[in-house]
């Protein structure tokens, strides 16, 4: 990885802190359904909602690479707010000239998308056609969650300005979110497991001794280097203008993949403990078994590459594969 | 050490510009193969076509030019070894030489062995085998029982290696073996040696059929065969340490994923005139995979490149790429509704024959699936 601008540094150093020190409101609140107020107005304070919003238009010029760094550190924290959708959302207004949220985005794709933290919301942002709406007033239709008990609602949306959308589209950058954040979270499940086996005794020695326990672990960690390399691959084509549909695409099918594998083995390998609601475990799994269908489900991902393909048939496929 | 981080491939614009160069010479060279020997890349022998790539200095590519080498970047070997692959070129005549032998001889050999044998292979003229596995050692590599004794101007060696590919047309083998100790010593006691198999006498090579009917692998076995003294390669007694190194060079490449390569090409050739859902989901799964192990074997050339030991990163490019590679045959039946022949005159249904007969190697050769899980589990701090 590159060094870190200074105030990339100073961010990612703030992220982590802020999201240690109000884990336990947070999700405590996420429990009971409640918004955890005062943890949000910390992060405003510190500025992480804008972090892909350019200096000239009120943000801080942080690099687009640590900006993906930020919203891994979401993922790896299974942070239970809508942080990256915020970024993301701030990052679209920005582009199409309309003016940035007030508090938590709703990121929709489409107004009849679920719409992640909907209920919370104090800015809609969602996607019709080429254009990019902006309001703040919205009626509820129907309240849903996710695997990790996040709200889905659908929504009625009204009011508001649009503009032409610029640049990468909502559901791109969505999707390339919900990638880093499962990458993010799926390098903590490693480690977690990693520390379970270790220090797990059983038959008189620590799990990790065993032949059968090393030989999961080494899947596990295969699942999730590739996720890993698929997560900076999409992250790669969105800082240095790839091919980002594509790159997005490659990246939730691998990773939603490495998602489900990865799961299986962390839960097996933890045993009955990580079952339980007591144990940090399931944050990331839910986390990951929900966001591996948002913004695109792994299915709709897939598709597309395969359209793709067979698109550029027998001669061009492995020329389509070095390009991507 | 838990997070496994593989760098950033860098964009390497002179490795870009030497692939179109690449690929016209491919598709030019390969007009008439067919795709059914172009699946069999690995295996196909073929002296005038390394010697073609020899001539273009697409051999040797970053050793120095002193010893025949072209002074290149790994990323630019990188691309010449990809597209090959995937284009399924004949490479063994010069693949164990350019891959391992040779990056082996020239970080432990002496100046002499450098000087004598670096050039051939570099032309695309000296062809190498591998002398690691024994009947009673294969993924225990430490239990060695050939043995060269020392005797007045050189070693008298005595023992069989066995799985050895290409033995039967190679010029040379790097042999690893016993040269003072017991088996008990484990891997205290060994030692590399340069073997010129034409030149050496007490030497019979045998062939070894393999379950598809093809003649690759061989026995070679040593009888009291002299070797002169300066057939030792590095140090006496450091052959444990030559021979790892040697093996992260055997497992770092793109061959790693690349060996049923054909197949996949010849399927997305049959399902684009009928696309369905199944095939779109199908090929957008494998395809994924193929671009991100890709990216992770990019890494990992990044990291040799850096002067950097990616013997765990490697391990797992090789376990994910062995995988992949196996389950295409699978996949690919569950997509078109044809007995697998190789005599069939559809190209897809010959070539699901030969990878189907071939793919129980995948996760064997260089080092198995179980050894290299091992490897992982150590690079994760657990043993």
């Amino acid at each position: 990885m590159t060094s870190m601008s200074e105030i990339g540094t100073m961010l990612a150093d703030t992220a982590e802190r802020l999201f240690a020190s109000h884990a336990d409101a947070i999700d405590d609140a996420a429990r009971d359904g409640r918004w955890p107020a005062a943890a949000w107005a910390a992060v405003e304070e510190s500025g992480l909602p804008l972090a892909l919003v350019p200096e000239e238009q009120g943000g801080f010029g942080v690099p687009a690479g640590e900006a993906m760094a930020l919203i891994r550190l979401t993922g790896r924290h299974a942070l239970a707010l809508p942080l990256a959708e915020t970024i993301i959302g701030n990052a679209l207004l920005a582009a199409a000239g309309l003016p940035l949220a007030e508090g938590p985005i709703g990121l929709a794709d489409g107004a009849q998308a679920r719409v992640p933290w909907g209920r919370f919301a104090q800015t809609l942002v969602y996607a019709s056609g080429a254009d990019l709406h902006r309001c703040s007033s919205r009626g509820m239709a129907t309240e849903g969650s996710n695997l990790a008990g996040a709200p889905r609602d659908i929504l009625s949306f009204s009011g508001g300005e649009s503009r032409a959308a610029a640049g990468a589209s909502l559901l791109e950058l969505g999707a390339l979110a919900r990638a880093l954040q499962m990458a993010g979270a799926l390098e903590r499940v490693l480690e977690l497991t990693v520390e379970h086996v270790s220090t797990r005794v059983q038959f008189g020695r620590p799990l990790a001794k065993f032949q059968a326990i090393q030989q999961e672990l080494a899947k596990l960690a295969g699942e999730v280097a590739a996720a890993s390399a698929a997560a900076d691959q999409a992250a790669d084509a969105y800082v240095g203008g790839g091919d980002l549909g594509f790159a997005v695409a490659v990246a939730r099918a691998r990773i939603g993949e490495a998602a489900g594998k990865a799961n299986g083995i962390a839960h097996q390998l933890h045993g009955a403990i990580g079952f339980t609601r007591e144990h940090a475990l399931h944050r990331l799994t839910t986390a990951l078994w929900a966001w591996r269908d948002e913004f695109g489900t792994q299915r709709y991902w897939t598709l597309a590459i395969g359209k793709r393909a067979l698109e550029a048939g027998r001669d061009g496929y492995w020329p389509m594969v070095v390009a991507a | 050490m838990t997070t496994l981080r593989f760098p950033s491939p860098p964009q390497h614009d002179a490795a870009e510009a030497l692939r179109g160069e690449v690929r016209a010479f491919l598709a030019e060279t390969l007009a008439e193969r067919s795709p059914l020997h172009r699946a069999d890349s690995w295996n196909g022998f073929d002296r005038d076509f390394s010697r073609k790539l020899g001539q273009r200095g697409w051999l040797g590519m970053t050793w120095p030019k002193r010893y025949g080498g072209h002074e290149r970047s790994a990323f630019e070997r990188y691309v010449v070894v990809e597209e090959t692959l995937a284009a399924g070129a004949p490479v063994a005549a010069h693949w164990i030489a350019d891959r391992q032998s040779g990056p082996s001889l020239l970080k432990y050999g002496t100046e002499e062995q450098k000087q004598s044998v670096l050039p051939g292979i570099a032309a695309g003229e000296t062809v190498f085998c591998i002398g690691m596995s024994e009947p009673d050692s294969g993924s225990d590599l430490a239990a060695t029982r050939t043995r060269a004794v020392p005797v007045d101007g050189g070693w008298r060696v005595t023992g069989t290696k066995l799985w050895t590919t290409g033995a039967h047309h190679a010029d040379y083998m790097i042999l690893f073996c016993r040269t003072s100790g017991t088996p008990a010593d484990r891997q205290a006691g060994t030692s590399q040696l340069l073997v010129d198999l034409k030149a050496t006498e007490g030497l019979t090579i045998r062939p070894i059929i393999d379950l598809a009917g093809q003649h690759h692998f061989n026995e070679v076995h040593f009888e009291d065969a002299f070797l002169p003294a300066t057939a030792l390669i590095g140090t006496e007694g450091a052959g444990w340490e030559q021979v790892m190194s040697e093996l992260a060079f055997e497992r770092s490449g793109p061959e790693r994923f690349l060996s049923s390569m054909q197949l996949l090409i010849e399927l997305v050739g049959v399902l684009q005139g009928a696309p369905g859902e199944a095939a779109q989901l199908a090929l957008g799964r494998l395809t994924a995979h193929l671009v991100t192990l890709r990216r992770l074997s990019r890494g990992v050339a990044a990291m040799l490149e850096a002067g950097e030991n990616p013997g765990t990163h490697a391990a797992i490019v090789k376990d994910l790429g062995a995988t992949f590679e196996q389950d295409l045959p699978d996949i690919a039946r569950g997509l078109i509704d044809a007995e697998p022949d190789a005599a069939s005159t559809s190209d897809l249904v010959a070539v699901l024959a030969h990878i189907t007969l071939n793919a129980p190697s995948f996760s064997l050769r260089g080092g198995t699936r179980e050894i290299l899980r091992g490897i992982i589990a150590r690079g994760l701090g657990l043993r």
